[in-house]
């Protein structure tokens, strides 16, 4: 399939290849259709075949995808919390920590890119922050806030809930990557945009708040979103602290049934709420590309 | 006011070893409009940057109706206001309306109501046919279009002199004129213009002075009639018969 690859064709063709290419993928021939679904069919042939010829394939089917377990694991028993309810805990901890995120993290892109010699140590903070938690695992992190915070024995900060340390390491290790982005964003809007409204007479805040920023944000929207995408799965990792959202839901009926069909449960879950933002980003992605074409021709 | 709008006193501006300025002298008094021609290179962008505050300049004195704005501790935002600049690549701000990217400035800066600024964008538009736009995005419009927003963008903080960088040279030709035309009507009105330009032809019709500048200095000035048909500097001479040379005059 060389010949649809604009990447191989040689230069003068390219103009005249790329409608082509356009053609190919938004209306396969039949020929195409055939040799695709064929493939396709294939592909997952031989997996069923390696998982069904498998030793063990009757003790995994059981393990985890027996339908009685995994429907008592989905609406939970009297002994075992249902792993349904607790992924409400990681759509709330999502949810809480994304506005936390956007916001911290875009003070420490504007804060990065502040010029002048008095704001040298905020700089430098802020540059000394995305390194750390960009460097340390978000599962040390949570340890460190998790247990450490609390073992301060600090009136106002010692004594809260584990879902809220939980909450806190997430904001610090995503804030530090978001930021990034969003210094990419700043950084992307030509240097004339900036000179155009300080000749107006704006402000070098004026012009960040009403010029630089409504653009940079606009553009890392797509990275954005892919972040978060990272965020919802990572919100199982505050199962460490020992609060009960999916994932430790699934490993408390997996302890007491023997069974993980709970995981399997927990793994859909998350699948689920991830596809619509996946889909939800790719549509923005293509439709910024969109513009860019429209404009490039104008 | 009286007294020259613009005074420009022995400035010097330098990138590093290239000396770009070297002792710019140049009154513009109150209604004139002033050319200046030259090579890519001769200083003429470097020198409306200087004015605009947008380049420091290294020694010299810049006064604007009456007021040093080169002297230590000017607030450079409260200078811009009173001085509108226009640039060969439009910059309207793309993620604005029309009536949005004019009424910026004249409510963040000068701190005017919505409604007042919409009206002084409003009548502005019209005036140079541009009513039916007020609700587009800059990247629908064609370039004559943009640049014209972009002047009106300017006009709209009443500044008191309006600098214009060469801004046709990033349009397809059969737009210029109409670009033309709306700097040709401020000078009609009376409104000080500093414009730097390629287009000898328009500034012979609208200049009421033009400057020569080479390698960082005003060679020759005068009205446009005695510096596009007897003028005194060889290097003048030289650059006008390359224009005549290239059919642009």
């Amino acid at each position: 399939m060389t010949s649809g690859n604009p990447g191989v064709q040689p230069d003068p063709r390219e103009p005249a290849g790329a409608p082509g290419v356009e053609r190919g993928s938004k209306m396969l021939g039949s020929r195409a259709v055939l040799v695709s679904s064929a493939s396709t069919m294939l592909f997952f042939a031989v997996i069923a075949v390696v998982v069904v010829l498998a030793p063990g394939s009757e003790v995994v089917a059981e393990r985890f995808f027996s339908p009685f377990h995994l429907w008592q694991s989905t609406v939970g028993t009297p002994s075992t919390p249902s792993v349904v309810g607790a992924f409400l805990l990681n759509v709330k901890i999502f949810a809480v920590s994304e506005v936390l995120i956007l916001t911290l993290a875009l003070v420490i892109a504007v804060v990065r890119q502040i010029p002048g010699p008095v704001f040298f140590p905020f700089r430098m903070v802020a540059l000394a922050y995305t390194d750390l938690f960009r460097g340390v695992p978000l599962i040390l992190v949570l340890y460190m806030i998790g247990f450490g915070v609390p073992g301060l024995g600090l009136e106002f900060i010692s004594y809260l809930p584990d879902v809220t340390y939980g909450i806190i390491a997430l904001v610090l290790v995503y804030s530090a990557y978001v930021a990034e982005v969003y210094r990419a964003g700043i950084e992307s809007v030509h240097e004339s945009q900036n000179a155009a409204a300080r000749s107006l007479g704006l402000t070098r805040w004026q012009s960040l708040r009403f010029v630089i920023l409504p653009q940079a944000v606009r553009r890392v929207i797509p990275p954005l979103l892919n972040d978060f995408i990272g965020l919802q799965k990572d919100t199982a990792l505050v199962s460490v602290l020992g609060s009960i959202e999916a994932v430790r839901a699934a490993q408390i009926y997996g302890a007491s049934q023997f069974n993980y069909a709970s995981y399997v449960v927990a793994a859909l879950l998350f699948v689920l709420i991830t596809i619509p933002l996946a889909r939800f980003t790719d549509r923005l992605i293509s439709r910024d590309k969109r513009r860019r074409e429209a404009g490039a021709v104008a | 006011m009286n007294g020259p709008t613009l005074t420009l006193e022995n400035v010097h501006k330098s990138f590093g070893e290239n000396e770009v300025l070297k002792g710019i002298d140049l009154v513009v008094e109150p209604h004139e409009v002033v050319c200046l021609i030259g090579a890519s290179g001769s200083g003429k962008s470097t020198l409306l940057k200087c004015v605009n505050l947008v380049e420091p300049i290294d020694s010299g004195r810049i006064v604007v109706e009456g007021e040093e704005i080169t002297a230590k501790g000017v607030d450079a935002n409260r200078v811009r206001r009173r001085i509108g600049i226009v640039f060969q690549a439009f910059n309207l701000f793309p993620h604005m309306t029309v009536l949005r990217n004019i009424t910026l400035a004249p409510r963040e800066v000068l701190e005017m109501d919505r409604q007042a600024a919409e009206k002084r964008a409003l009548g502005l538009l019209e005036r140079f046919g541009l009513l039916d736009k007020r609700d587009e995005y800059p990247d629908r419009l064609s370039g004559g279009q943009q640049q014209r927003v972009a002047i009106v963008r300017a006009l709209a903080m009443r500044p008191g002199v309006m600098l214009f960088d060469e801004v046709t040279s990033a349009l397809d030709p059969e737009l210029v004129a109409e670009v033309l035309s709306v700097i040709k009507e401020l000078a009609d009105e009376g409104m000080t213009m500093l414009i730097a330009t390629h287009e000898m032809g328009f500034a012979r019709d609208i200049a009421s002075r033009v400057c020569f500048l080479d390698e960082g200095k005003i060679l020759e000035q005068a009205p446009p009639e005695r510096i596009f048909t007897s003028p005194e500097n060889p290097r003048t001479r030289q650059f006008l018969q390359r224009i005549i040379a290239a059919g642009r005059l």
